[in-house]
């Protein structure tokens, strides 16, 4: 099962003794609830495939992200996207990767990383996965998010020279 | 007097092709860096016609969405609406009546048939036959009237709806949905002897523009462009969704990873296709197409969701970020070609122009489903 080894090789991302415990799926439910009020820790969470569409959550700090992505990529799973998330309230960025495999034993991984809104840099993974190069370029226009390391940080679909980033929720067109 | 030009034994040029462009099917620029007829590097530029489909989505309420998922593909539509409301479905805890889940997948399949016939059509006419695109048209003209019939427009459906569909099919379609399948298993017999025997054209595609699996997974490349390479991956199999399970079909995979395989690939998706309409028809139970039960206001609980289709073009993902208010907090669209598209400027290198533009037909691209 793909799934367990997954599970099993990001679970020893996360040393610290609580996070360690792959929480179940009811605690993973109110975690859900809480989320909107507080920020969740990092740490990984199985989730119900059935009602979330993804197995595993994996919420990183920005440094662990490229053991994270080395792991998948050993794993065999492919690139599905990259895409950021604008939590303007608690003053974050989040930056989401989702990951399958050409597989019929069937593993969708989330990982996710947040960072401070006002400094928001997370390392490239394009060094691993290739193609996450303009899924990158297109979060850093949207969102503003400076991928360290990437080829070419420059817009993709908005015009060259836009300085703004429609993505975030101060946004004002 | 000028100076003659010439070209030293090294040097290279800089070849823009697009964003106007025949061979590009759309709004779409490769900048290459060429020696002679050899790319040496390219660069693919798209956001020509980006719309910030994801902006809209913040701004409007789920229903009010719906319209948006069919101007992103114009050839497929369907297939994207089907991720839309199955996601929202999902998020929502909204029953689907298993008549309109059978309809929906029928229309879905008759839509893909569309697609794929188009761009049989472009990818031949790319390649300088001209006549199959018009006997292509004519085909897909029957499943355009068929679809218009049901859901009221042509290409830009707004058919689906949460938990069901905005109109029944009525005898008329069936019985046009009948005739129509003996009459394309016809044609692709005709489009076998005129276009995949043809000697031209299998000297444009055999061989050509090899992609390795290695590559694909790299990139995320998912419909024909994987299939081709010799993976064996279909959303409709792999992760099951709707009522997929219950059609008996097959996947075609093929292993020689050119541009060929490509092409098999798709053709012998359309016979599949046929296969799923036709147990489809003869499967589709009674009863309602919209749920007894339904939200008024529709208002996913807070967290994230996630559905994957198969897209005629690929692996179509929509990610939704709900806060738990009426307008999704963040929505995400993943698009096929986009991932398909991207491994085009590392596969290209040192490939001559002309077998480049073969490989981009065999990529099937749309350009507003690239840049959204």
């Amino acid at each position: 099962m793909i799934r367990e080894k997954t599970k099993l090789a990001l679970q020893k991302l996360f040393p610290v003794p609580e996070a360690k415990e792959v929480t179940t799926e009811a605690a993973g439910e109110e975690q859900d609830k809480k989320a909107v009020k507080e920020t969740r820790q990092n740490g990984l969470l199985e989730r119900d495939y059935a009602v979330h569409g993804y197995h595993l959550d994996a919420q990183v700090a920005p440094d662990q992200l490229l053991e994270a992505v080395t792991l998948l990529d050993e794993a065999e799973f492919f690139i599905e996207s990259i895409t950021g998330v604008d939590w303007i309230k608690e003053k974050q960025l989040e930056v989401i990767y989702d990951f399958s495999r050409y597989d019929f034993d069937l593993c969708r991984v989330v990982i996710r990383t947040r960072v401070d809104r006002t400094k928001p840099v997370v390392p490239t993974i394009t060094g691993i996965y290739a193609g996450a190069n303009w899924h990158e370029r297109e979060t850093h226009e949207f969102f503003g998010i400076k991928f360290q390391g990437h080829p070419h940080l420059v817009p993709l679909l908005l015009p060259e020279d836009a300085d703004f980033h429609p993505l975030l929720k101060d946004f004002k067109a | 007097m000028n100076s003659p030009i010439l070209l030293q034994p090294d040097e290279t040029f800089i070849l823009n092709v697009g964003p106007q462009h025949p061979a590009t099917h759309g709004v779409l620029r490769v900048k290459m860096e060429m020696s002679g007829e050899y790319i040496v590097e390219a660069e693919t530029v798209i956001g020509y016609i980006h719309r910030m489909h994801e902006k809209m989505g913040e701004l409007k309420t789920y229903p009010q969405f719906l319209m948006n998922l069919s101007r992103m593909d114009y050839l497929g539509a369907l297939g994207y609406s089907h991720g839309h409301v199955l996601l929202i479905e999902k998020a929502s805890g909204i029953e689907v009546p298993e008549r309109a889940e059978y309809i929906r997948a029928i229309m879905v399949e008759l839509n893909r048939v569309a697609s794929h016939l188009f761009w049989f059509g472009a990818f031949v006419m790319d390649l300088g036959g001209f006549s199959p695109l018009m006997y292509a048209l004519q085909d897909r003209e029957h499943i355009l009237d068929m679809l218009e019939g049901v859901t009221g427009s042509r290409l830009t459906y707004c058919y689906f709806r949460f938990g069901g569909l905005y109109n029944d099919v009525d005898d008329d379609f069936i019985s046009a949905a009948r005739r129509f399948i003996p009459r394309m298993r016809k044609s692709l017999k005709k489009y076998h002897a005129l276009v995949t025997g043809n000697i031209i054209f299998r000297k444009r595609l055999e061989g050509i523009a090899p992609l390795s699996q290695e590559m694909c997974r790299k990139y995320g490349a998912s419909s024909a462009v994987a299939r081709g390479s010799g993976i064996n991956f279909d959303v409709r199999k792999n992760e099951p969704y709707s009522v997929y399970p219950e059609f008996d079909f097959d996947v075609p995979v093929f292993h020689e990873c050119d541009s060929l395989a490509r092409y098999n690939v798709r053709m012998e998706e359309i016979e599949q296709s046929l296969r799923i309409i036709e147990q489809g028809l003869d499967k589709l139970p009674d009863g309602p197409i919209m749920p007894e039960k339904k939200p008024k206001l529709i208002k996913p609980p807070p967290g994230d969701y996630y559905q994957a289709v198969e897209t005629a073009r690929g692996s179509f993902g929509i990610r939704l970020v709900s806060d738990g208010g009426k307008t999704p907090y963040r929505l995400k669209l993943r698009s096929p070609t986009y991932s398909n598209m991207h491994l085009f400027d590392e596969a290209c290198r040192g490939m001559m122009i002309m077998d480049a533009l073969a490989f981009m037909g065999s990529l099937d691209l749309v350009i507003p489903e690239i840049d959204r």
